[in-house]
């Protein structure tokens, strides 16, 4: 009757991750209001004590709980990236909620919520354990999304963010149904087979396209992109830094799952959809990027693009195609996380600084924070030696060696056509002159240990890749 | 099959019928028969018998959707309650122990709102 | 026994209308009813496969959803406490301060 032990360990890091959330929770109302940033440093050694238990998993790996999630490289990956997404995110929170006046408990406890879900999400081998992991992530990030309460734009992130999101996870949930009601079960290893043997009927296809969209809307893929822009921009930055890596990469991850083990024989049937989502994720993002003013914005839409470069290593569907997937997600997370949180940090009081004017300037007056923005700038625009350079490069070459041609020639393109906005941030820092007095904005210890480690994984990833390129490739494997 | 499946519910659809009809004729037969009084005490309001304080369409309390939520949430929590008793026999020690952490694990929610305030009415 | 197919269908139509009314009602509330129409479409054709199969699993991720399902709902009343509070509308149009 006991379940074994063992499976306990295989799901160490989301049981700390939640003990430390509920802890906070308990604790937080018997904190002093002043003294609300010692949340901020236990929900930070949640974190710490889940990345050192994901070794624990990593010793125990295989299927837990009859085959409703499961340990390997794969999964191991994608929580090492969720996890040190919050942690870091964390750290750099605590001057934004100093400054808008929101220093809560429940922030840092909604946070770790919020990585428990991706946790789950990423292991999951069950479509159910899925949408709870995926609800978990959503519900946290709904509430943290308006926490900025007073802030009319933040009520109305707060609120597409919910109504779009709630409106994708019913389409996602008749997905489950349907694949479901066609395969008699919702584990992915059960419904392989079950195409494998009878071959995907109608029930199944429509299944899979409403699965699509659920996932779609959280890895933000065209045509289900719409809220993006207007939800990244309300959110405090903090968490639409958390918003653009850490659900992404969560999602991407159980869709390469359900995607290539649940639904693997029936590849033929997703490869276009990929194809055009991608296409146009890749346009969206990138052609409305243009036109942006204000930075935030911009970088919204600059994530859009960047889903767009992942669903290109997607649809090659080949094992190297899923280790440039994984390889993207990190170098992504470093450089994203960066560029938001260098928003967060020269927005100041109440997000005022926010368009490429006020930008202005900022290289002579603030030459290092300057230095690191144009680094992930550069990063996300694809230059040589940095990590989204060789995270495009890989992404590219993947689906070359499946022959899909035009996906990569359009992606090119693509890319070429985000340098212009990318620099127009890059040469409004330093070629311009500010017509504003800048302020000093002191930067305190955490949010520096936080720059200098992304920018320290963005250029690593970029010269030395092989380590983490390995890592993606042993976890490639270890998916099917 | 499909069709002795329908005629089972046959009387049921009777019964509906002769219902709907009673009711009808009783609310016609009312309106048709009865004596009509028209009188200003007649068009107010009925408060048990004292006179109507103000509009009846007051906004609510916010706190009352406060309380709901916390109600909506703790009552929804107590369905995983079922399935568990009614394999509590197999399940043992160790579900008795599942089920004290997952209660626990309310409580730390308990606690929280106590803490916070949201149960009390102001 | 009722078949199967009468269950999906009752199930695909509360899903349209679902899909239906998040598309065109204008408030808030109603908006978010419209959700919980859709999910609770979901549910029933859980149920009805589950009995078609005679399996207890399509029971089971019922009652995850129901859970779920109020948690959001609780999180969604939240969310429109506060609009109500601050902006003193409940109507769709009149959150529009970023264009979409």
């Amino acid at each position: 009757m006991f379940p074994p032990l063992q499976d306990l360990y295989r799901i160490a890091p989301e049981l700390v991750l939640c003990a430390f959330g509920m802890l906070v929770m308990l604790i937080d109302p018997f904190v002093p209001a002043t003294r609300k940033r010692s949340m901020g440093w236990l929900a930070f050694a949640g974190t710490l004590v889940a990345l050192a238990s994901l070794r624990w998993a990593a010793l125990n790996q295989g299927s837990a709980y009859s085959g409703l999630f499961r340990v390997d490289m794969f999964s191991l990956f994608v929580h090492a990236i969720v996890i040190g997404v919050s942690a870091l995110a964390i750290l750099g929170s605590f001057d934004y909620l100093d400054r808008e006046n929101i220093q809560r408990g429940e922030y840092y406890a909604l946070i770790l919520f919020a990585t428990a879900g991706m946790g789950i999400l990423a292991g999951s081998t069950e479509l159910i354990t899925a949408f709870v992991g995926l609800e978990m992530s959503s519900i946290s990030t709904y509430i943290l999304v308006g926490f900025r309460r007073t802030v009319l734009k933040s009520n109305e992130s707060s609120l597409k963010y919910f109504l779009l999101g709630s409106f994708a996870t019913a389409f996602f949930l008749y997905g489950i149904a349907l694949t479901y009601g066609a395969t008699r079960s919702t584990r992915f290893d059960v419904v392989n087979q079950a195409i494998a043997a009878h071959g995907a009927g109608p029930l199944l296809i429509l299944g899979l396209g409403l699965i699509f969209v659920g996932l779609g809307f959280k890895v933000v893929a065209a045509p289900f992109q719409i809220y993006t822009p207007d939800v990244y921009e309300g959110a405090p930055t903090p968490v639409t830094a958390i918003l653009a890596c850490g659900p992404k990469a969560a999602a991407f991850a159980v869709m390469l799952r359900i995607f290539y083990s649940a639904f693997g024989s029936a590849s033929h049937v997703w490869f276009w959809a990929i194809w055009v989502s991608a296409i146009l994720t890749m346009c969206i993002g990138n052609f409305a990027a243009l036109v942006q003013t204000n930075v935030k914005r911009l970088l919204a839409y600059s994530s859009i693009a960047h889903a767009g470069y992942i669903l290109v290593a997607f649809a090659a569907a080949s094992e190297i195609g899923v280790a440039a997937v994984l390889f993207y997600l990190a170098a992504y997370a470093a450089m994203t996380l960066g560029a938001f949180l260098i928003v967060a940090h020269v927005g100041g009081t109440n997000e005022q600084r926010l368009n490429i004017e006020d930008y202005a300037g900022l290289g002579t007056k603030h030459p290092w924070i300057a230095a690191c923005f144009a680094l992930f700038l550069f990063s996300l625009l694809g230059l040589p030696a940095t990590g989204g350079f060789l995270g495009k490069l890989y992404a590219f070459q993947s689906a070359l060696d499946q022959r899909i041609v035009w996906l990569v020639v359009i992606a090119a393109v693509n890319s070429v056509i985000g340098a212009y906005y990318y620099l127009k941030v890059v040469v409004a820092m330093y070629f311009h002159e500010s017509n504003k007095e800048w302020a000093p904005m002191p930067m305190r210890a955490p949010m520096f240990v936080v720059l200098l480690l992304t920018a320290i994984a963005t250029i690593y990833f970029g010269v030395l890749p092989n380590r983490l390129m390995e890592l993606a490739i042993a976890s490639a494997r270890s998916l099917r | 099959m499909n069709g002795s499946y329908l005629d089972s519910y046959a009387p049921l659809l009777l019964m509906f019928l002769l219902a709907a009809g009673l009711a009808a004729v009783l609310i016609i037969a009312s309106s048709v028969v009865g004596r009509h009084l028209k009188v200003r005490a007649k068009d107010q309001p009925y408060e048990c018998g004292i006179r109507p304080t103000g509009d009846a369409r007051e906004p609510y309390s916010v706190h009352f959707y406060m309380v709901a939520m916390i109600f909506i949430l703790f009552d929804i929590e107590a369905i995983f309650l079922y399935p568990w008793a009614i394999v509590f026999k197999q399940l043992n020690m160790f579900g008795f122990v599942e089920m004290l952490l997952y209660i626990a694990i309310l409580v730390v929610g308990y606690i929280y709102l106590w803490k916070k305030g949201a149960l009390e009415w102001k | 026994m009722v078949p199967i197919s009468y269950y999906l269908i009752l199930s695909a139509v509360l899903f349209g209308l679902g899909v239906v009314g998040f598309v065109f009602k204008r408030n808030i509330i109603t908006i978010f009813m419209a959700i919980e129409l859709m999910l609770n479409a979901v549910n029933l054709a859980f149920v009805a496969f589950s009995r078609e199969f005679n399996q207890l699993d399509g029971l089971i991720f019922v009652f995850f959803v129901i859970v779920v399902a109020a948690a959001e709902a609780a999180v969604g009343l939240a969310i429109v406490m506060v609009i109500a509070r601050n902006r003193k509308s409940l109507n769709v149009e009149d959150v529009n301060l970023m264009k979409f």
